[in-house]
């Protein structure tokens, strides 16, 4: 195998600048949304006091968790050792990086106080979740940049391994973090169960892989670098089976739920009569966001064509956020149980009167925030690659492939 | 030129600075010793114990259908009625997003039909959940039973509301013009019933709630207390903690649900 060459993003400069003057200004026009939200407070948003976690959460917890994920190509070159991955390790231990910034800027620019970071950083209770994330999610960017840093200085190549085994282990434990914000509520019919960590790794594995691949085809095709075919086989595979694993956690959380009676409500919520929550689940989720990928990555036809992997990865990342607004938003809509095997008849406070569901609808600065967030992480990924050597010069087959002949 | 006139102006001085020094030392310590002895004069000065554990018991069956009273009580008690609906903001809206620390509930037993009308609050835990999932620990629990929201390092993430199974909070949504000075509040922080804590602290036994009952459907009191009218209703009546099953131990208990 040839020794590997890393290069600076080699796009043309219009473009570059345009590129980065189009996101500056998605940005720019998040931040008049955060400052419109935090003058006038949180009654500009859908948010309120049932639904009290709106489209800002769906968006970060997206990109939190695809973050994660985004660092799997990496480890699988240094912990598994699978040279094949090891020219794709910079780009993806970038983009954890990024998205997990884009991400945490979400969540934390939708705080009811934002210039109380400094509380949330020196204050602690440790019994929450939330204040474990905290140190679980500082801790993930110094190790990435530790791990980075190793990859990208010759003389620290050897620490590679440990550094990376120290990522990975991290970003499982990250992950289970994540997921376990709803795991571990016992007040809502929704959340409350053991599987949503695990849930929420695998999906990991697929969104980061699904934007890091769409990262490394566009920064490869704009620059006329080569991606083998052998390169992409494996990249493709290795996302499909990501799709099939979130599909298997999906039906086990529901037929899970199915088996107790106390779920069904919930279940039938979700499945069967939730309109917008019933839609996004079987449609953006499922169909869009699993099936259809899943149809389209191991077709033989299909499967070969970088358009249609594209839409596959554009697809998963859609099915995405709607998998994360059913659980962030319908998990919430649908009435807590606080007076089992009785129902509620009237309420001063909208406690789901005769089952009703509480209403939500997402505001536009609520959604610019978000998409803001998306912005982040994508111009400091095509900044870094542009300044630094995060991208291999090449990954033609005959460039990567140990076995080529 | 003699040395005395030097002398006596050089005394003069010296009794100037002195006096003044003093003056102004008396000045800068004088608030101080006074605010320490208003301190010292106020209930409040010693710490909350866990000799006592705050509860309430509320007899649904005398809570009449329709009425109010409560709900009315609390809102002015804590300043809730000063809230001022935000310019733009639609009717539907604003019923959504104001806070509120207690509302009338009424519920119909699935299998009798039996109809029950109850004011639901902030239950008190013994182990709030709420208090468990505050990554800053602003959410927390007195000594005394009393669960309530340090607004001082509260930073708005909204964590408590997700995991309080009895929706007892609030979030301020909107600017907060007016206030009062004992249920101070603004934009941004979450807040809940805390069993009118400025009345306790300051030597009251009651609640706003309590006291507008003319129906005396809520006691209010000292749990830990076996002579208190709390305790001692609970201890001549069956009573019920809302989600029992949660094992949460809550401070306010139900009668006839």
């Amino acid at each position: 195998m040839k020794k590997i060459q890393y290069r600076e993003w080699g796009i043309d400069s219009p473009r570059y600048w345009g590129l980065l003057a189009v996101l500056g200004a998605i940005i720019a026009i998040a931040g008049f949304a955060v400052l419109h939200m935090e003058h006038e407070g949180h009654w500009v948003t859908g948010m309120n006091n049932q639904v009290v976690w709106g489209l800002p959460h769906v968006f970060a917890i997206f990109l939190i968790v695809a973050a994660s994920g985004a660092l799997n190509v990496a480890s699988i070159g240094s912990v598994f050792g699978q040279k094949m991955y090891k020219p794709l390790a910079r780009l993806s231990g970038l983009m954890a990086i990024t998205l997990l910034v884009g991400g945490l800027l979400v969540l934390v620019l939708d705080l009811g106080q934002p210039g109380r970071l400094i509380v949330a950083m020196t204050t602690y209770n440790f019994k929450s979740i939330f204040a474990w994330n905290i140190y679980l999610y500082v801790g993930f960017l110094a190790i990435v940049v530790v791990y980075l840093f190793t990859m990208m200085e010759r003389k620290a190549n050897d620490y590679t391994k440990g550094v990376g085994v120290v990522a990975f282990v991290w970003r499982l434990i990250l992950t289970t973090g994540t997921g376990s914000i709803f795991g571990f509520l016992v007040a809502r019919q929704g959340y409350d169960a053991a599987i949503m960590a695990p849930m929420f790794i695998i999906m990991s594995f697929a969104y980061g892989l699904a934007f890091y691949l769409l990262m490394l085809m566009f920064t490869f095709n704009t620059d006329g670098r080569e991606i083998g075919d052998k390169v992409m086989k494996r990249l493709k595979n290795l996302l499909g089976v990501f799709t099939a694993a979130i599909f298997y956690f999906v039906v086990v959380y529901h037929l899970t739920n199915l088996y107790g009676t106390e779920n069904h409500a919930y279940e039938a919520f979700i499945l069967l009569n939730g309109g917008i929550y019933t839609t996004l689940f079987w449609v953006g989720w499922v169909l869009l966001g699993l099936i259809v990928p899943m149809a389209i990555l191991f077709h033989p036809a299909l499967g070969k064509s970088r358009a249609a992997i594209t839409a596959a990865c554009l697809l998963i990342i859609l099915g995405g956020l709607s998998a994360m607004y059913v659980i962030v938003i319908g998990g919430q809509a649908f009435p807590m149980a606080m007076f089992p095997d009785k129902t509620i008849i009237d309420s001063g406070f909208f406690d789901g009167v005769n089952g009703a569901v509480s209403s939500y609808s997402p505001s536009l600065p609520e959604f610019l925030l978000g998409l803001g967030g998306v912005a982040v992480a994508v111009i400091a990924t095509l900044i870094a690659v542009r300044m630094l050597q995060f991208l291999p010069a090449s990954l033609a087959d005959e460039a990567v492939d140990p076995h080529h002949s | 030129m003699s040395q005395k006139p030097q002398d006596s102006i050089d005394q003069k001085r010296r009794e100037f600075v002195s006096v003044a020094s003093k003056a102004a030392a008396a000045a800068v310590v004088a608030p101080g010793v006074f605010l320490h002895s208003i301190g010292n004069a106020a209930p409040r000065s010693e710490p909350v114990t866990d000799a006592v554990r705050y509860g309430m018991l509320i007899d649904t069956n005398k809570c009449a259908d329709g009425c109010s009273d409560c709900v009315s009580a609390c809102d002015r008690e804590n300043g809730l009625d000063q809230l001022i609906k935000p310019e733009g903001a639609s009717d539907e809206q604003w019923a959504k997003q104001k806070p509120r620390w207690i509302r009338s509930v009424k519920v119909k037993d699935n299998l009798s039909g039996k109809v029950t009308s109850l004011p639901m609050m902030c239950q008190h835990c013994e182990h709030p959940p709420c208090v468990d999932v505050c990554p800053t620990g602003a959410s927390f629990r007195r000594v005394d039973g009393i669960v309530m929201v340090d607004r001082h390092t509260c930073i708005g993430c909204r964590y408590c509301m997700m995991a309080c199974p009895y929706k007892a909070r609030s979030f301020i949504h909107e600017n907060v013009q007016f206030k009062l000075t004992s249920a101070p509040r603004g934009k941004g922080c979450v807040e809940s019933c805390n069993f009118c804590v400025h009345r306790l602290d300051n030597g009251g036994t009651t609640t706003a709630c309590q006291d507008a009952c003319s129906h005396d459907a809520i006691v209010f009191g000292d749990l830990k207390d076996p002579n208190s009218a709390v305790s001692q209703a609970l201890a001549e009546h069956a009573s019920t903690q809302l989600r029992a099953d949660l094992k949460l131990n809550t401070g306010v208990r139900y009668r006839g649900i």
